[in-house]
């Protein structure tokens, strides 16, 4: 057993290695890392210092920074600088759910489509090629218009922040999905032909068995690759949906939503209107950046070519 | 050529079909009822009235009734009444189709042409100084919300420096060419940005892979000037892959308009859809979403021939 372990650390050490020497790689991965301490940080100013995100004072609208409120007020009297820790807290946990639920589809569908082929093959990637084809924010934007009254729940859960946060989550992993099961069907249809495969076939394994066992970890590192990138699109469209209203309500804040007034306001306070969009700019960007790092150290083509 | 145009045609007809049943089920998700508006400017409306106006107006019959019915009128060009607008839909659209194709057709020929200059000059040196600038910007664009851009271009452009105007398409009692001209500065530049980074990295990758093939090779060993070897041996075939994506790319392009002509207010397909959102216009709506996806997979249906007009490899 011990000599399998062996190898299977030594793949991974030596794509960590490739990884290390990644220069944008690396910054990405400590820029991300500052971020998420940066959201984190929420909890103690909120019980230490005791400022809350929620309370507004209309005698300290646009008040400058202070010693207290280290980044001002917004228009409600609000402290800026939690705010934008918390609403980081909410875009990212909506970037990464979102990620998680649209790419377990994507990866159903693709795994799917390439191991069966065939007709269910034909019809999903009919699907999936229609579904590439639209285009995705007015979609998005009429199904977070949804009366969620209409589809039976409680008008008190359809108002409430919760609500907001789950749609969300929901519409954008029903609609991105569509690069990863792709993705996952080409590689796919390469293993699939694979003689170990074959053979692990002919000796009667299940097609749930071969999935789980030969196909997806074989296919794992392009999946990963393909998951960060999706995490900076669901941010992304998050931020577009907040914004337009369609998407995290106030008061709970998103990057997205702090914008909403911004427009208003960039002649009056162009701070607020600088900061969350900065924060998901620089969030999206090392996300790109890490993706693309991992590619680079995935790919044992890249030790040969600069 | 001709069975495979008509084959896709079809395909394309029959998503257009699908879409168009699931968007008519999900706008009457949407909060409000077509007749909310009519009960509300009459507060005398009883519930007998108000049924009445149901049953005129169909509303009591089932969705599939309700569809079939709606889709009937739309095959002979009838797509219904614009509430907010007190037009027919068709009057409400043409205008706006004409905004956004003017948007969207300069912003995408800015951004080809620019992702082609950058990505080939990044492509002649992977790793080199270009090559990194180039790639940190194209992932700048492609990672820089488009609404915040257009935010940012508002607050340098419009409020600090007073070059630009911030919003709408021309002046009043103006509306000379140079006026119309000045008002789509912002937009189109704010809309080729954010598409001219993805476009980028196409290029560039798929330049770097054709230098390396033996065509290329040879065509150097032929004593072919480097420039000619670039510009015509290599990006030739660099383009095959590149046009497909680019032409695909026209959804995202429209999702990129909507915002653009959110935030400068351009009387385009992108606000008039949101904006009809916002105002329950359930008819402008929907005809205003199957625009869009009619407009993007007309252009899906481009690329494949532009794919087989530039391979010769493939026979459609």
């Amino acid at each position: 057993m011990s000599e399998f372990a062996d190898v299977a650390i030594g793949v991974w050490t030596l794509r960590w290695r490739r990884f290390r020497r990644h220069r944008t790689g690396m910054a990405s991965l400590f820029i991300l890392g500052v971020l998420v301490a940066f959201v984190l940080a929420a909890f103690p100013l909120q019980y230490f210092m005791g400022i809350d995100p929620d309370v507004t004072d209309l005698f300290a609208r646009f008040d400058p920074p202070s010693a207290q409120h280290l980044l001002g007020m917004d228009e409600a009297g609000r402290d800026v600088l939690i705010r934008l820790m918390i609403g980081g807290q909410i875009s990212l946990l909506v970037g990464v759910l979102a990620t998680l639920v649209g790419g377990i589809i994507g990866v159903l569908v693709g795994v799917a489509a390439g191991y069966f082929g065939g007709r269910l093959d034909g019809v999903l990637m009919r699907f999936t090629d229609g579904m590439i084809a639209l285009p995705l924010l007015p979609l998005l934007i009429v199904l977070g218009a949804i009366d969620l009254t209409k589809l039976g729940f409680s008008s008190d859960f359809a108002h409430s922040g919760a609500a907001g946060f789950w749609r969300i989550v929901v519409i954008i992993s029903i609609v991105d999905w569509t690069a990863i099961a792709r993705l996952v069907r080409a590689a796919t249809l390469q293993i699939r032909e694979r003689d170990y495969v074959r053979a692990a076939r002919a000796s009667g394994g299940s097609a749930l068995y071969m999935m789980g066992t030969h196909i997806l970890p074989n296919i794992a590192t392009p999946i990963i690759v393909s998951f960060t990138l999706t995490v900076g699109r669901v941010i992304l469209f998050e931020s577009v949906l907040s914004f337009l209203g369609f998407g995290v309500v106030p008061p709970t804040p998103s990057w997205g939503n702090m914008l909403n007034n911004a427009q208003e306001l960039v002649t009056t306070a162009p701070a607020l209107a600088v900061y969350p969009g900065l924060l998901i700019f620089v969030t999206v960007i090392a996300v790109n950046f890490l993706g693309d790092g991992l590619q680079h150290a995935f790919d044992p083509r890249s030790e040969r070519t600069p | 050529m001709g069975r495979f145009i008509l084959r896709r045609s079809l395909q394309a007809l029959l998503v257009l079909l699908v879409m168009s049943f699931v968007i008519y089920n999900l706008i009457g998700l949407m909060p409000g009822d077509p007749l909310d508006v009519m009960i509300a400017s009459n507060p005398g409306a009883t519930p007998e009235v108000v049924a009445r106006l149901r049953a005129i107006y169909g509303l009591d019959q089932p969705i599939l009734y309700r569809y079939a019915h709606w889709l009937w009128a739309a095959v002979q060009c009838d797509l219904g009444f614009s509430r907010t607008h007190s037009q027919p839909v068709l009057e409400v659209l043409a205008p706006a189709l004409w905004v956004t194709c003017k948007l969207m057709l300069i912003s995408f020929v800015i951004s080809v042409i620019l992702s082609l200059m950058l990505g080939i000059s990044a492509a002649l040196k992977p790793g080199g100084i270009v090559d990194g600038l180039v790639s940190l910007g194209a992932f700048a664009g492609i990672s820089v919300p488009v609404f915040w851009l257009a935010l940012m271009m508002i607050l340098i452009f419009a409020v600090k420096l007073h070059w630009l105007p911030a919003s709408g398409i021309s002046n009043v009692g103006d509306g000379s060419f140079r006026d119309h001209f000045v008002h789509l500065i912002m937009p189109v530049a704010t809309l080729a940005l954010a598409n001219t980074g993805g476009f980028t990295r196409f290029v560039r990758a798929s330049m770097i892979e054709t230098l390396r093939m033996d065509h290329v090779r040879t065509a150097r060993a032929k004593g072919n000037s480097e420039g000619r070897v670039v510009l015509v041996h290599a990006l030739r075939n660099a383009m095959i892959p590149v046009v497909t994506v680019m032409a695909l790319s026209f959804g995202t392009l429209f999702s990129g308009a909507l915002l653009t002509e959110t935030m400068f207010a351009q009387p385009g397909m992108g606000k008039m859809i949101y904006d009809s959102i916002l105002s329950n216009d359930f008819n402008l709506a929907l005809s205003g979403l199957l625009f869009a996806t009619l407009v993007t997979l007309a252009s899906n249906l481009m690329a494949d021939l532009a794919y087989g007009w530039l391979d010769p490899r493939i026979t459609l």
